[in-house]
């Protein structure tokens, strides 16, 4: 068998954002929304700890920063979605147009 | 000492991570979805792992598998989703945006196949002994700014999500 290289874990980090992609593009439910993102958020923290391997330490720091925003995203995203489910009772994106002109 | 990053591992828990991916992203119930991603995050621990990076391996388990992950579990038993699960899942633009995913994803192998030579095969090995050790030096370290700002961010999205979450500010 072939070794495992960088780009091994590169290609599964690009199939994995690429799920996420369409998670969020075609998805109507804003939970599973912002778990696609999560699923690309992930992605990228793959590729940084797999470059982190042949250049030095800073992308694992990086991917610590990066879990530590989708933290913060998470927290904040499922707020605003719990506010809206108290003013509009729907949890679908597509129903989210308050501020389409 | 002989390397734990068999191709064998490797495979299985890519598999994993793609296949707990797919699931989440097509699932009906949201709580699948979540534990799908669960799933995935974990495989992805293991794939942190066999990249000697056991430090990220733990705060992915830690903080994406046990504080995110609970968080959207909160979440999905506060709002009732099931009116929505009888609804259409998918919106209207899922054929064009499958295609323009998949279209990214094409882009992304001709990047690799064009710049295969920049990704050189043999690593440097890192030792995973003191890798802790060195992450925390470079985060108190190099990092100690963006580090404090960090912390700065959490406490502005940990307000934010109170005041969104508030019935009446």
């Amino acid at each position: 068998m072939v070794p495992i290289t960088t780009l091994h874990y590169l290609v599964v980090a690009a199939a994995l954002f690429m799920l996420g992609v369409i998670g969020v593009l075609t998805r109507r439910n804003v939970v599973i929304v912002l778990m696609s993102i999560e699923l690309i958020l992930n992605a990228v923290n793959l590729n940084l700890v797999a470059f982190s391997r042949l250049w030095g330490l800073h992308g694992q720091i990086f991917a610590i920063f990066v879990i530590t925003d989708a933290a913060a995203e998470a927290a904040v995203g499922l707020g605003i979605l719990i506010a809206f489910f108290r003013n509009k009772e729907t949890v679908n994106i597509d129903e989210v147009d308050l501020l389409k002109w | 000492m002989t390397p734990v990053a068999t191709p064998f591992f490797f495979y299985f828990l890519a598999a994993l991570t793609l296949l707990s991916a797919i699931l989440v992203i097509t699932r009906k119930n949201a709580v699948h979805s979540a534990l799908a991603l669960i799933l995935g995050l974990l495989a992805q621990a293991g794939l942190y792992l066999m990249l000697y990076a056991p430090f990220v391996a733990g705060v992915q388990i830690i903080l994406y598998a046990g504080g995110i992950m609970v968080l959207f579990l909160f979440v999905i038993m506060l709002v009732n989703l099931e009116r929505s699960q009888k609804e259409e899942q998918f919106n209207r633009q899922k054929v064009a945006g499958t295609l323009a995913a998949i279209a990214l994803g094409g882009l992304f192998v001709a990047v690799f196949i064009r710049g295969k030579a920049l990704f050189p095969a043999s690593s440097n090995q890192i030792a995973e002994g003191s890798n802790t050790q060195q992450v925390g030096e470079l985060l108190y370290g190099q990092y100690m700014f963006a580090f404090e700002i960090a912390s700065l961010l959490l406490l502005v999205a940990i307000i934010g999500a109170v005041v969104m979450a508030k019935k009446r500010i």
